[in-house]
């Protein structure tokens, strides 16, 4: 291979990485929402918000560090609306995560407005010193941001959690049989609930990503049906975070190759084509996954978008 | 000696809306002792358990355990103070492993799993017990005989010295039966405590050290199980000499209403469920199956009734070959289905009672003209059926999810016999029905077939097939072990057929 094409691949896994990030933090906080039994539809929402959120804060203060911290608290209160309806007052999961979507987008259209065209402070790389010298795969995955390897650290950590503590065990009960775990004294409002608003805030840091390090602008709909994919990418990561890592860093290696097709020409009238791959790629995975067998071999979490309600 | 009591249960009443379910109960559990609770179907035995493990709260009355009067709110108070229940359908998540499921709920677990020590402990009481089960399988992969290890596996774990087990042999061959009795032994001799449920009195005589029966949420009998024998039981189990004896009238006819031919069939998991499975239904007559349920049972109703693929092999009405063909067709041609999940197959739960009843029928005249439904003629059909088949209701237009067991059993009944079914394909017709409705379901059947239709009656109760059928063939993973008229039957017989042990050329 030669240095040009070498140089080539490594510019292009960086970028993927970058893009499949915002898509790993929403996956993983969807596939803890889901586990726990709540559908969260919400998540396009959540992310503009958490983008505007992430901008607005870093403009106005110039403080990045605020301003991540911020769009998650964002994310997990507009996650907290979506669970106190579907937990709490057991509304239809999919009307509610649906309204806090179209609520978000409108909302942060709004608010946004003064905004467009302005610049705010960017996140900085941070590259890990002696790592980011390993030839090829330092500058592909030692050099990137905080919020890069903070999305990986965090889907190794909730996988850990998910499938070897007390506590993910809870998770999974509860989205799998829930009126079993409530009889075994599991409470299952209380884990449904943290596990809707790390959802949400994960949700929220995701959109930040997009507006302060992926494309540091305010552009209105910036999300770009990046909720959805990650919806998308919840199922193709059969429900596992390490699924997600692997879900989101190809889908944002689709999303990588389609700007470099652009830019020497080719997709220019149809970039759609390449964006619609993820769908593509969730509708197998929904084939494989009608087969019962497959459903219970993966854990698909049997509960899901149902409101538990004690003695039915 | 009277062992010393370690459960007493004192005047205890619970009360449902509609039913006084345990009317005030004296109940004793002596230490190291197995303790048959028998009683029909609604006597009111699970209620009494479910008090005792915290599921329900008593109206009044008091508990004591080991002497001591306690209060016992939740299934987490009947643990603490050693008491375990199997309940009769499994609390198991299907997807999580045997060893996760024992797990869940324990407190002191520690926040990170000890995996491989938990599935060490768990294999050591396996052995311990003689209750093989590998603590790494997923529920969703175990016979149900395995299942139910899993749960007995988690009350141990959890130190209980107090075991219930909720009809435990319902889903049990007879010789995992039998395995299941030689383990209470056991634990009766390490000095726990066993309550036993139960409606069979075979299994009372085989297992057990005392008796309580109840009838109608009272206490009607304490014996000892040494100095009673199976009538005394019955009797005082029905409160009367003879349990359901039905009258039969008239022969059956030697014209086939039905014949099944070299049925080949997959369950949902895309197993072979039928194996080459033949029988006959004639006009006039009640063929009895029976069988262990998860033989076969559910592919062979859903097949005649055409809900399920066929392999190979024929289902033949009336002379007609009609294997392949759709629910409707079967409708149209007269099959009548009453199915075993009457909430989920049976009877659309938020429709009215009315538009339940012409479900069969609503296609065709009168109920629809073009495309519109006639809401007066399915009114007055629901007057017709509501009062012809005594459903309990308060209106036509009710709910029907606001109907009990026994009424919607009849529901189902009154719009599947109403449009003068031949073949009628009855699966687990009196499953959880009370004694009332029971006798009620079993006298329908009879008159249909006085009418001239021939009945598929697929039970587990060998009592109901012995005193319905005309003939019985007993179902053994997918094949049939033998065909044997109901007159020269016998239960032993019939028990070796289930399990497997003896098969009898058709
Ligand atoms: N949760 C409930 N709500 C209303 N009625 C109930 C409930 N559980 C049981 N019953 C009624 O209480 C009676 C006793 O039922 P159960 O204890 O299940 O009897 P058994 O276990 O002896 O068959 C029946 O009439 C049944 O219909
Ligand atoms: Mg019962």
């Amino acid at each position: 291979m030669t240095a040009i094409d070498t140089a080539f691949a490594v510019s292009l896994l960086a970028h993927a990485i970058q893009a499949g990030t915002p898509l790993l933090l929403a996956t993983v906080g969807e596939i803890y929402s889901e586990r726990s039994g709540v559908l969260n539809l919400g998540l396009e929402g959540i992310m503009i918000m958490g983008a505007l959120t992430a901008f607005l804060v870093s403009f106005r203060t110039g403080d990045i560090a605020l301003a991540i911290v911020a769009a998650a608290i964002v994310g997990a209160l507009l996650s907290l609306i979506h669970a106190f309806l579907s937990i709490t007052l057991k509304a239809n999961q999919i009307v509610s995560g649906l309204a806090i979507s179209i609520f978000g987008l409108g909302v942060s259209g709004f608010l946004g407005r003064p905004l467009i065209g302005q610049i705010a402070t960017k996140l900085q790389s941070t590259p890990i010193p002696l790592l980011q010298d390993i030839p090829v795969l330092g500058p592909i995955l030692f050099s990137g941001d905080v919020l890069i390897y903070f999305s990986v650290i965090v889907s190794l950590v909730l996988w850990f959690v998910l499938f070897r503590t007390r506590f993910g065990l809870n998770i999974r009960s509860v989205g799998e049989n829930p009126s079993m775990a409530d009889s075994l004294g599991v409470n299952v409002d209380l884990t449904r609930y943290v596990c809707v608003l790390v959802g949400g805030a994960l949700g929220g840091l995701g959109g930040a990503y997009l507006s302060i390090v992926y494309t540091p602008l305010w552009i209105e709909g910036m999300t770009a049906g990046r909720g959805w994919i990650a919806i998308a990418l919840t199922i193709f990561a059969v429900w596992n975070p390490l699924g997600a890592i692997l879900g989101a860093y190809l889908f944002g290696g689709v999303i990588a190759l389609q700007f470099r097709l652009q830019a020497i020409g080719i997709g220019t009238e149809t970039p759609q084509l390449l964006l619609m791959l993820p769908y593509f790629v969730t509708i197998g995975t929904l084939v494989l996954m009608s087969s019962a067998t497959l459903r219970k071999r993966v854990g698909v979490p049997a509960a899901l978008g149902n409101p538990y309600v004690r003695g039915e | 000696m009277q062992p010393s009591p370690i459960i007493k249960m004192e005047q205890v009443v619970k009360r449902f809306p509609g039913a006084l379910a345990v009317d005030h109960v004296d109940f004793e559990v002596g230490r190291g002792e197995v303790h048959a609770l028998l009683g029909e179907n609604g006597a009111g035995k699970t209620t009494l358990m479910n008090v005792l493990y915290g599921i329900h709260r008593p109206d009044s009355g008091k508990i004591f355990v080991n002497g001591r009067e306690v209060s016992i709110r939740s299934p987490k108070d009947a643990i603490t103070l050693r008491i375990g229940m199997v309940h009769q359908n499994f609390r198991l998540v299907e997807s999580h492993t045997v060893c996760e499921n024992i797990l869940l709920g324990l407190k002191n677990l520690p926040t990170i799993l000890k995996l491989k020590t938990a599935e060490k402990e768990i294999e050591e009481l396996s052995k311990q017990y003689d209750l093989p089960v590998d603590p790494r399988a997923r529920i969703w992969q175990l016979s149900m005989g395995e299942r139910q290890r899993v749960e007995i596996l988690k009350i141990l774990y959890r130190g209980a010295d107090i075991l219930i087990l909720d009809e435990p042999t319902s889903v049990l061959t007879p010789l995992e039966s039998k395995h299941l009795f030689d383990f209470l032994r056991k634990m009766a001799a390490e000095g726990k405590s066993v309550i036993f449920i139960t409606h069979k009195l075979d299994e009372v005589m085989a297992v057990s050290d005392r008796a309580t029966v109840l009838r109608a949420g009272r206490v009607v009998g304490k014996v000892a199980t040494s100095t009673t024998s199976k009538p005394d039981l019955a009797t005082l189990m029905v409160g009367r000499k003879v349990l359901f004896t039905y009258e039969r009238r008239g022969e059956a006819s030697a014209s086939p209403v039905l014949e099944v031919r070299d049925l080949q069939v997959l369950n949902d998991k895309g197993l072979p469920a039928l194996k080459g499975t033949s029988l006959t239904v004639h006009a006039h007559e009640i063929l009895g199956i029976a069988g262990v349920a998860g033989n076969g049972q559910k592919e062979l109703a859903e097949s005649i009734t055409g809900l399920r693929d066929v392999s190979s092999g024929q289902v033949i009405i009336e002379g007609n070959n009609v294997s392949g063909r759709n629910a409707k067709y079967m409708i149209e041609h007269g099959v009548a289905y009453v199915p075993e999940d009457r909430i989920n197959v049976g009877a659309p739960q938020s429709l009215s009672i009315a538009e339940n009843l012409v479900l069969r029928t609503y296609r065709y005249e009168p109920f629809s003209k073009g495309l519109l439904l006639e809401k007066r003629e399915i009114g007055s059909n629901a007057e017709k059926l509501i009062s012809e088949f005594n459903i309990v209701t308060s209106s036509r237009d009710a709910i029907t999810r606001t109907l009990s067991g026994g009424n919607l059993q009849k529901l189902i009944l009154a719009r599947e016999l109403s449009g003068r079914p031949k073949l009628i394909v009855a699966l687990y017709p009196t499953r959880g029905v009370d004694v009332g409705a029971t006798e009620y379901v079993r006298e329908l059947l009879l008159k249909q077939r006085e009418g001239g239709a021939g009945i598929l009656l697929i039970s587990e109760d060998l009592e109901e097939i012995l005193s319905l059928s005309d003939r019985i063939a007993v179902l053994y993973e997918g094949q049939i072990m033998g065909v044997i008229p109901a007159e020269s039957a016998n239960m032993e017989e019939l028990g070796l057929m289930m399990g497997g042990a003896l098969k009898k050329a058709a």
